[in-house]
Parts: structure tokens; C-alpha cells; sequence
């Protein structure tokens, strides 16, 4: 099974080189990146298959054995998070062939696309700390590019800031890296986990993985790290954006619970007081942020930084329980914000803004786009039966069982407040009048083929299913949560399969 | 050594934070590539300092005799400057063309991605 | 930027620098050397090609787009690794010719991978070099 280990990495490559050979032929590139994306789709659900199986899968790269050469390993959770990466990959390259200007795609879209998910997957698959901060790079040179792409004002002013926060992560990661090799001498995880366990200089290590913290709640967008990311996310166009909003913070987040589970398990004990703090505070700021917003995307984008507050908090908690919450909600957060950011794009083609005040009538005119924006907004704000309720309650079960009460509070405010949120933009965009009425009137995406229209709508149409479907039958779901959960409490399976013992 | 390269280090974070913020464009890369050669350097001086020993086994030995060099912090080192270098090269693609587009260097005027509406 | 001492070097240094980066390239195998400063010195050869002559006619000696540069590279360095898995191993294993060619010797996956970093380093810096000079 070693090759599925590495196909998810290879194929997004393969489809990024045929694209940039492709360079001059648009059709060409666009069914390159169409069918790469499918078939990572399709790699990323055996490679779930056989984990879910058989257990924790491992690599050597090179045949080096492990400590010594880089492993790629896949346990629940990392083969869940390749899988997410295949589903919206696919749904963001399939609405792009429609929603996509031709001078950015000529310009290497498709290629920077496939780059970025090549990252996005090495980081999920790799089992050796210095590996992972490569494939940060590579998904974020990928992210810098596609977000600059065009070159608008707004995008290079949102690029400068989105490329110096991550570049000052990446300084913190690469300097707790080094103090961590000067510690121990290893840079395999699963090594790793094994070494500090028995590391004599345990305040030091409190240092370290307070360093981890940093450089992985910048990526995440934790409070109060997370200014980057509302003065970024909104600039580039609505795949770039949805793509962005769907992967890149969760990255952060698997990489802070891949940490926080299998090598500073003493320390998150004693940081979980200030990872809660910090989990309170950014779904709080960020709601509230939201709140006065007067911008479709933006408003997203603080609610984004918001809910990963719910993450974090499952991490905070730190039972099994609070972990499959943390799971499960990755699972829900992942399709809501790209399925939300995604309609904005139908949106801005219908109207041709995101400014709240001037959009409106939009329920009357288009029911589609406003069932397409109800489900995964409704779902955002964990209203039943759909997905974010569950995970909300999951979570929220665990920090009842923590007697984590004032957490619970927030949460549960944090919920309402999104719901008002939602309602806000719903009454805005949908429910009242247009401000111009020609702009009502006029054909919606005028321009539009058919075989366009059905390009934006599957891929929106497809996630808004998934999350009645997670909403609906939830006990799949919770079971593959459950078990990732256990695998991240007790990694001992993870441990044996890459080192190829038990030590 | 340690310690000389320690003060340089420390030198080097400081440094590169300062620029970092300053409000010119220009100066906030430099910082950045500053606090990628002070990581750098960390990762040498803490992989232990070893003279004249190179990691390389001598012919018809099967193993490494006595002190060497450990030859992982170079690797990383040689990986993290590579990865350095095509960061910088795009951060100066990116502000030059910003420069161009937003017509100044100074980052407290580069607030509409901030503002409220 | 018109110098007669630097066009009339160019023409000769331009073919050396290239020289050097190829034997950088082969003889990083087991010394010091290799993909990433081989390319690094091939790439400054154009580069000061193109301080000597302009971009368009550095473009011209260069015959191909550095990002097809960019894409035989990254394809090559993926192949080399990608080899190993058809042998039933890794990812990655080194894969050599047991019994060796004549003149060439013993060759094997790693310096195809060191060929490809070499080509993508070239097509890279050349991306850059090339789009910052243009305007």
C-alpha cells in the first residue's frame, strides 16, 4: 500500500507539470486540471478505505528507515483531511472552469491549483517535522501566487499582508524546529513522541511547543494572530478565495492537534487552559467582528476566524470526546466555508458586488441561490438538522463533561451571534429590495450558457447535500470522528507503524 | 564560538524584528529574510559546532570513528535557504509590482483591504 | 545598458558559465556540487546575458520558455523518484545500473533527480530574472 501514500502528492504534481506544459492551450490545461483533480479525488477515498481497514499506513521515502530518512504516514485523521483536500479541490477546479477569467487562467492557474493541493496534501501525509514545514512553503509560495494572480490593487495589498504574517510563521516553526533538533536530535514525529516523553529539560519543551503554538495559530488564525486573514481572504476571486478559506487555516489546525496529540502531550495539559482562553477569544472576536461588516466575504472571513475557535477548543479540552468534536467539525467547517465563499461567487456574478447595502431582492429573483446559501449558512450557525449542529454538540457535550461551563457558554453564544450573522446577510442580500430596481430586473447571469450555470451550481449544489446528509445521518460520520479521535489520544499504533517497533 | 554566534542570533531576531516594524516596504523584506538567516544560523549553532570532522567514513571502515560533524542541521540549512531564496525573489517581484500598482512603499497607506466597507 | 567590453565578454563567458554549471551539475554527485548551484551558475550566465543584450535577445539564445524549463525539470525529478515504485520499493529508492555503461559509468535515479532540480532552478531564477527586467 505504499504507492497510495504517495499518489496524493504525485498526482496533483504530474497535473500541475502537464498544465504548465499545456501553457499556450487553455482547453487543454482545463482538462488536465479536471481529470488530475478527479483522480486525487478517487486516491484520496481508497487511501481512506485502506486506513480505515487496516489501520495506520507508513512509507519510508527512499527506503531510509525511519528515524533517518522522511516517512509518510496516514492514521485516520490525516487520510480524512486528504480526502476533504480531493472533495473541494475537485468542487473549487470544476466551478473555476466556469467562474475563472481566461487572463488568469492563461497566466497558470490550474498549475498554481494543483501546486497548492500537492502542498496541502504533503503537510496532511507527512510523518517528519522538518517535511511538514516544506510543505507548508510549497502550499504557501502556491497561495501567495494564486492570491496576487490578476494583480488588482486590493489583492497585492492583501498578498503583502497574507505573504509577512506567514513568512514570520514560518521563521517561528523553523526556529522551534531547531531548538527541538538541539534537544532530542530527531525530526521524525513519531520518534519524537517517543524521545520527549523521556527528555530530561521539560521546561524547555514548555518553550517549544508554545513556539508550535505560534507559528501553527498564525496559519490557523487564532486570537490574536488572525488579523492577516479578514485582510486578505476577500481580495482574490470567489475559487481562490473558497479553496483559501476551505483548506489553508485547516491546515493549521491539524498541524496544532498533530503536535498537541502525539508529541507535546504533557504540555498540552498544562497549556489547555490557555488554549481554551484562546479558542473563547477567537470565536468571540471573530463573531463580533463579523457582525460589522458590511462586505459579503468579509463577513465570512471573520466568521471563518471565528469557528476555528471550535476547533481549538476540542483541542483545549483534550478528551476524546473534545477531539472527534474537533473531527467532526474540521469535516463540516471544511465543506461550509467553501460552499458559503463559492455562492458569494455566484453572487458577485449575478450583481457584480459583495457590498451588503447594494445587493438585495436576490430571494425573489433567484430561489436557487438563496436555497444554496440557506443550507450552508443555517449550517454555520448549528441550527438542526443540519451539520454544524452536530459537531457544535459534540463539542459542547465534551465541555459539559469537562465542566468547562463558561467555554460551553461562549460556544453557545458564539452560535447565536452567527445565526444572527447569517440573518443579517440573508436580510440583506436576499430579503429586501434591491436598491436599484434595473439591477432586479436585469437577466440573471446574463451571459451565462447553460453548461456554465450547471459549473457553479454542482459543485455548491453537491456540498449544501453533503452537509444534509452529515446533518441527517450523523453516525458515520461521528464513528470515523470517534476513531480518529482514539487514534490521536493513544498513537501507539502510529508510533509502531513507522518505526517498525514499539521502543 | 557558541556564544559569539548566540549574540549574533540574538542580533539577528532583533534586527530583523525592528525592520520588520518599520513602515517602508523595502525594509520589512529585509527584516523577513533577516529572521530566515537567523533561523539559520540557530539550527547550525545548536546542531553542535564541530571543527575540521567531516561526517564521510573512510575507506574500509564500516562506521563512523570518534567525533564528526552531524550532517542533518546542513541539510536543513541547505533546504531552508533554497526555500528563503524563492520566498525573497517573489516578496521583491510582489512589492515592486505593488509599488507600481498602489504607488507607495509606506504600509500605513495600505489600509482599503482593512477598512470597514 | 549598452557596454562593448560586456557584449563582447558575454559572447565568450556565456558559453564557460554554462560549462561550469553542467560540471557543477555532475560533479555534485559525491563532492561538492550539484542540481541547485549548478542551475543557480547556469542562470546567472543568462542573466548577464541579458544585461549585455537585452531581455528579448537573451530570450532568443535561451530558444525555450524558462517555464517549460520549470516543467521538463519538475517532470524529470518526479519520474527519477517515481521509478522505485515500479520496482515494487519506495518512493524515492535509489535505482542503479549494476553492471555500468561505457565512458558514463554507473548512473543512476539520483542524478536524474540532481538533473531535474538543476533544470527547475534554471527555469525559476530565469521566470524572475526575465519578468523583472521586462518592465
Amino acid at each position: 500500500m505504499n504507492i497510495l501514500l504517495i499518489l496524493p502528492i504525485l498526482i496533483p504534481l504530474l497535473t500541475a507539470i502537464s498544465s504548465l506544459l499545456a501553457w499556450r492551450n487553455r482547453s487543454l490545461q482545463r482538462v488536465f486540471s479536471t481529470t488530475g483533480a478527479c483522480a486525487l479525488f478517487g486516491v484520496s477515498l481508497a487511501l481512506f478505505a485502506v486506513v480505515w481497514q487496516d489501520g495506520v499506513q507508513a512509507s519510508q521515502m527512499g527506503n531510509w528507515p525511519a528515524p533517518f530518512g522522511i516517512t509518510m504516514v496516514a492514521d485516520l485523521f490525516s487520510a480524512l483531511m486528504v480526502v476533504l483536500t480531493g472533495l473541494t479541490g475537485l468542487g473549487v477546479v470544476v466551478y473555476s472552469l466556469a467562474a475563472i477569467d481566461p487572463e488568469r487562467e492563461s497566466f497558470g492557474f490550474h498549475a498554481l491549483m494543483h501546486f497548492l493541493l500537492m502542498g496541502v496534501c504533503g503537510a496532511f501525509l507527512t510523518g517528519d517535522i522538518f517535511n511538514l514545514y516544506v510543505w507548508f512553503e510549497v502550499l504557501l509560495i502556491s497561495s501567495f501566487v494564486l492570491l496576487q494572480l490578476g494583480g488588482e490593487k486590493a489583492q497585492l495589498e492583501g498578498a503583502i499582508k497574507y505573504v509577512t504574517i506567514n513568512l514570520v510563521s514560518s521563521a517561528l516553526f523553523l526556529t522551534a524546529i531547531a531548538i527541538l533538533y538541539g534537544m532530542v536530535g530527531t525530526l521524525n514525529m513519531a520518534d519524537l513522541a517517543v524521545q520527549l516523553k523521556s527528555a530530561d529539560r521539560q521546561e524547555m519543551l514548555t518553550t517549544v511547543s508554545v513556539l508550535f503554538l505560534l507559528a501553527f495559530g498564525i496559519k490557523a488564525a487564532i486570537f490574536p494572530l488572525f488579523f492577516w486573514l479578514p485582510a486578505s481572504y476577500h481580495t482574490p476571486p470567489a475559487p481562490v478565495s473558497a479553496i483559501f478559506a476551505g483548506l489553508l487555516t485547516k491546515v493549521g489546525v491539524y498541524a496544532l492537534v498533530r503536535v498537541f496529540t502525539l508529541m507535546f502531550v504533557q504540555q498540552s495539559e498544562q497549556l489547555s487552559r490557555l488554549i481554551l482562553v484562546a479558542a473563547g477569544l477567537t470565536m468571540t472576536t471573530g463573531i463580533l467582528g463579523a457582525l460589522v461588516q458590511n462586505d459579503f466575504r468579509r463577513v465570512l472571513s471573520f466568521n471563518l476566524v471565528s469557528h476555528i475557535g471550535y476547533m481549538i477548543m476540542g483541542l483545549g479540552l483534550f478528551t476524546p470526546l473534545a477531539l472527534a468534536g474537533t473531527v467532526f467539525y474540521t469535516i463540516h467547517d471544511v465543506l461550509v466555508k467553501t460552499c458559503l465563499f463559492l455562492v458569494g461567487g455566484i453572487i458577485y456574478r449575478l450583481r457584480g458586488t459583495y457590498k451588503l447595502s447594494k445587493l438585495g431582492g436576490l430571494y425573489q429573483a433567484r430561489p436557487v441561490v438563496a436555497v444554496v446559501f440557506l443550507v450552508p449558512a443555517l449550517s454555520l450557525a448549528g441550527v438542526p438538522p443540519l451539520s454544524g449542529f452536530w459537531g457544535k454538540f459534540i463539542l459542547i457535550k465534551a465541555g459539559l463533561d469537562r465542566q468547562a461551563y463558561l467555554m460551553v457558554a461562549v460556544a453557545l453564544v458564539v452560535g447565536l451571534l452567527t445565526l444572527y450573522s447569517m440573518a443579517i446577510v440573508w436580510s440583506e442580500a436576499f430579503w429586501k429590495r434591491a436598491p436599484d430596481d434595473r439591477q432586479a430586473e436585469a437577466p440573471l447571469l446574463p451571459t451565462a450558457q447553460l453548461h456554465s450555470r450547471l459549473l457553479y451550481f454542482i459543485p455548491v449544489g453537491v456540498l449544501a447535500c453533503l452537509m444534509v446528509l452529515i446533518g441527517a445521518l450523523p453516525e458515520p460520520f461521528y464513528d470515523i470522528a470517534g476513531r480518529a479521535a482514539e487514534q490521536l489520544m493513544n498513537p501507539t499504533d502510529y508510533v509502531r507503524t513507522v518505526l517498525g517497533r514499539l521502543p | 564560538m557558541e556564544v559569539t554566534l548566540a549574540f549574533v542570533i540574538g542580533g539577528l531576531y532583533a534586527a530583523g524584528i525592528y525592520l520588520m516594524m518599520r513602515r517602508s516596504i523595502v525594509k520589512l523584506i529585509i527584516g523577513l529574510a533577516l529572521l530566515g538567516h537567523a533561523a539559520n544560523l540557530l539550527i547550525f549553532t545548536i546542531g553542535r559546532l564541530v571543527r575540521g570532522a567531516p561526517p564521510i567514513i573512510d575507506h574500509g571502515k564500516t562506521h563512523l570513528i570518534g567525533q564528526f560533524a552531524d550532517p542533518v542541521p546542513e541539510a536543513l540549512i541547505l533546504t531552508a535557504i533554497v526555500i528563503g531564496f524563492g520566498v525573497s525573489a517573489f516578496a521583491i517581484v510582489l512589492i515592486w509590482r505593488s509599488h507600481e500598482t498602489v504607488g507607495t512603499d509606506d504600509l500605513d497607506e495600505m489600509r482599503s483591504t482593512d477598512s470597514f466597507d | 545598458m549598452s557596454s562593448l567590453i560586456l557584449s563582447a565578454a558575454t559572447r565568450y563567458l556565456l558559453p564557460l558559465l554554462l560549462l561550469l554549471s553542467v560540471y557543477l551539475l555532475l560533479r555534485g554527485h559525491n563532492l561538492p556540487g550539484g542540481g541547485f548551484v549548478g542551475g543557480l551558475v547556469g542562470a546567472a550566465a543568462f542573466a548577464l546575458h541579458c544585461i549585455a543584450h537585452g531581455v528579448e535577445t537573451s530570450k532568443r539564445v535561451l530558444r525555450v520558455q524558462p517555464r517549460t524549463l520549470i516543467a521538463v525539470g519538475l517532470l524529470t525529478a518526479a519520474l527519477s523518484g517515481s521509478l522505485s515504485l515500479f520496482a515494487g520499493r519506495p518512493f524515492m529508492t535509489g535505482i542503479w545500473n549494476s553492471d555500468g555503461l561505457t565512458i558514463l559509468g554507473k548512473i543512476g535515479t539520483p542524478a536524474v533527480f540532481d538533473m531535474g532540480v538543476y533544470l527547475v532552478v534554471l527555469g525559476v531564477v530565469l521566470t524572475i530574472i526575465y519578468s523583472l527586467s521586462e518592465e
